[in-house]
């Protein structure tokens, strides 16, 4: 079986999020950037499922600046290919152009199964597993959270509101949108990545021409919402700022003084 | 002119899902004097049908809408979208949603725009805006020519508008699907344990706590304030607590009397599940976190501190 892990980077969200003067996208120049942590949660079924039945698992991700990490790191996870998609994306760069650049490179693969990270804190014009699967045309789950597979068929349970979930078949080959792994993503030791980073060289496919027209979208502009309300914030040191929490909750009676 | 929207309606069990309402709302300022069609399958859709307030309502039938399948759904209503020739397809940013949503649009060749909270029409084109970076920030895009489908984030409009008689009611047949996948039943939560749905006050954790052991924290506040320990979705991903204390969109709906939420940022998915809660009160270190957009009181600062001598407080006073 040979499964396929389509990753790729998005900004750390932890950090402060300016936009650029024109307002038309982030002021990316000292923006700190992490692998989608739903992509993470892809790899980590992919290595499970090579754990218990034995698969090959390729990372693919397409090179939108400094993805070499994150493929090395996909290496010393276990897996056993990582390739990167060279050609000239933008950071952020919309799904369509990147789903387009996978499709032509994973069509070539032979994968049985694609995993991917169900969405990204960056998403405009769609989650990036349903548009590779309709650009493969194949079928696609998506919010997917399990994945065992027996012979050409995946179980998968796709996940609704209030903990409801669905069992669905689903023949392979065939892309899943994985909403949580199994178990919590694996820990990569920095020394492995680091030898790795000595010892081998990444595998790297141009993207295919054409197809990169995007989603048709423009965005105007990016802002920080105003929301209707906002909290009133409680200054003070640490101590103070318990107090007079406790103090609001007392008041209100929601606890006993 | 106006233009015909469809609207992808959308059961949970057997049960109309609000979202289906609120997008016939969105969808009749979007036609702009057009026509609504909306459309879905499976018994709890076909028995709500009526109160659909959309000009069509077309209940899909065959064995295969009986159940939710993202290929037969797809199939089903990217067949019906040529057929009523739709510029504008609306879905919920949900599973069905999303699987529907890009199936819809690939077979439309139309653009596809995800996390929406909003949308309006300017001449021919469309504007959308949608909620980005964990809700960090909104993108306000333009689609030219108008043509595309949307997932609209639960909540973010009123059903009000979409809920009444229905113009018309017909029963369709869906089109073939390719059969690639099978329906095998639903997996209900399991009962029992804590029903954090009944709770008057709840101690929510999210990944700001960092590690299981320190969990011990929040839950020394929460018995010191009489109150449970619900979470985030990370924490039960991590399996540092069970799934039925997660609270958001995958998880449980809570409205207590106190929210306290330590840790968490705030995301779409997590509001979805707490922001109707009586009394909201957050402690993050990102004064930026969308969290304190719907909390009535907020502490920005490190939960570290804040937490045990909150907890030292509630204790004093015991
Ligand atoms: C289909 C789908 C369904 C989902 N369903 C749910 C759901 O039901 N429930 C849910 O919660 N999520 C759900 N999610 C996930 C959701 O998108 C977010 O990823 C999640 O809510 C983030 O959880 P969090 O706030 O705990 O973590 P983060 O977003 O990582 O936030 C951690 C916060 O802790 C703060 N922090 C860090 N250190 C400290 C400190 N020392 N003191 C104080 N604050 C600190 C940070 O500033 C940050 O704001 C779903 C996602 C999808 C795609």
């Amino acid at each position: 079986m040979h499964i396929v892990v389509p990753i790729k980077e998005v900004p750390d969200l932890v950090e402060e999020l300016e936009v650029n003067a024109d307002g038309s996208d982030l002021d990316r120049e000292y923006l700190k950037y992490k692998i989608n942590e739903w992509d993470e949660q892809a790899l980590e079924e992919a290595l499970c499922l090579k754990d218990e039945a034995g698969a090959t698992v390729t990372a693919v991700a397409v090179d939108t600046g400094d993805v070499d990490g994150y493929l090395y790191t996909a290496l010393a996870k276990g897996a056993d290919r990582a390739i990167k998609v060279t050609g000239s994306f933008a950071r952020g760069g919309d799904n369509h152009t990147v789903a387009a650049a996978l499709a032509g490179v994973i069509g070539g693969l032979g994968a049985d199964l694609v995993l991917g990270g169900v969405q990204a804190p960056d998403d405009l014009d769609g989650q990036l597993p349903v548009l590779l699967a309709a650009a493969l045309g194949l079928p696609c789950v998506s919010v997917v959270s399990g994945v065992s597979v027996d012979g050409g068929t995946a179980r998968v349970r796709q996940e609704y509101s209030g903990g409801l979930m669905a069992e669905l078949d689903v023949t392979l080959p065939a892309v899943i949108g994985v909403q949580a792994a199994r178990q919590a993503p694996r820990y990569a030791a920095v020394s492995k990545v680091r030898q790795l980073m000595k010892q081998v060289t990444l595998e790297e496919v141009a993207a295919p021409a054409g197809g990169g027209e995007g989603g048709g979208l423009r965005i105007r502009r990016l802002y920080r919402p105003e929301a209707a309300g906002h909290a009133e914030m409680i200054e003070g040191s640490a101590e103070e700022q318990a107090q007079r929490i406790f103090d609001i909750l007392a008041e209100r009676k929601l606890v006993r003084r | 002119m106006g233009s015909t929207v469809l609207v992808v309606g959308e059961q949970l069990d057997g049960v109309l899902a609000d979202i289906t309402y609120e997008l016939v709302a969105l969808a009749r300022t979007l036609a702009d004097g057009g026509s609504v069609v909306a459309a879905g399958g499976g018994a709890g859709f076909e028995s709500a049908a009526g109160s659909i307030a959309a000009d069509r309502v077309c209940v899909l039938g065959g064995a295969q809408m009986a159940d939710y399948t993202p290929e037969a759904y797809g199939a089903a209503m990217g067949a019906l979208a040529t057929e009523c020739a739709a510029d504008l397809v609306l879905a919920a940013t949900s599973a069905v949603g999303l699987d529907t949503g890009a199936a819809v649009a690939a077979a439309l060749g139309v653009p596809l725009v995800s996390y929406v909270v909003g949308a309006t029409r300017e001449g021919g084109d469309l504007v959308t805006t949608s909620q980005l970076y964990g809700g960090k920030l909104l993108a306000e895009a333009e689609v030219a020519g108008g043509r595309a489908v949307l997932t609209v984030v639960p909540g973010s409009v009123s059903g009000e508008a979409g809920k009444g008689a229905a113009g018309a009611v017909e029963s369709v047949a869906a089109a073939a699907s390719p059969g690639r996948m099978a329906f095998r039943g639903m997996i209900r939560p399991e009962a029992g344990g804590v029903d954090i749905t009944k709770q008057e006050i709840l101690v929510s954790v999210g990944r700001g706590i960092e590690s299981q052991e320190n969990i011990e924290l929040v839950e020394e506040l929460a018995e010191a304030l009489g109150g449970t320990v619900s979470a985030s979705r990370p924490i039960i991903d991590s399996g540092w607590m069970p799934k039925v204390r997660q609270v958001g969109k995958s998880g449980l709906t809570v409205k207590p009397k106190l929210y306290l939420a330590v840790g968490i940022s705030g995301a779409p998915e997590h509001l979805q599940g707490m922001k109707d809660a009586e009394f909201i009160v957050a402690i993050n270190t990102d004064p930026n976190a969308p969290i304190f957009d719907v909390a009535d009181y907020g502490v920005c600062g490190d939960l570290f501190d804040v937490v045990p001598a909150l907890t030292e407080c509630a204790k004093a006073s015991a």
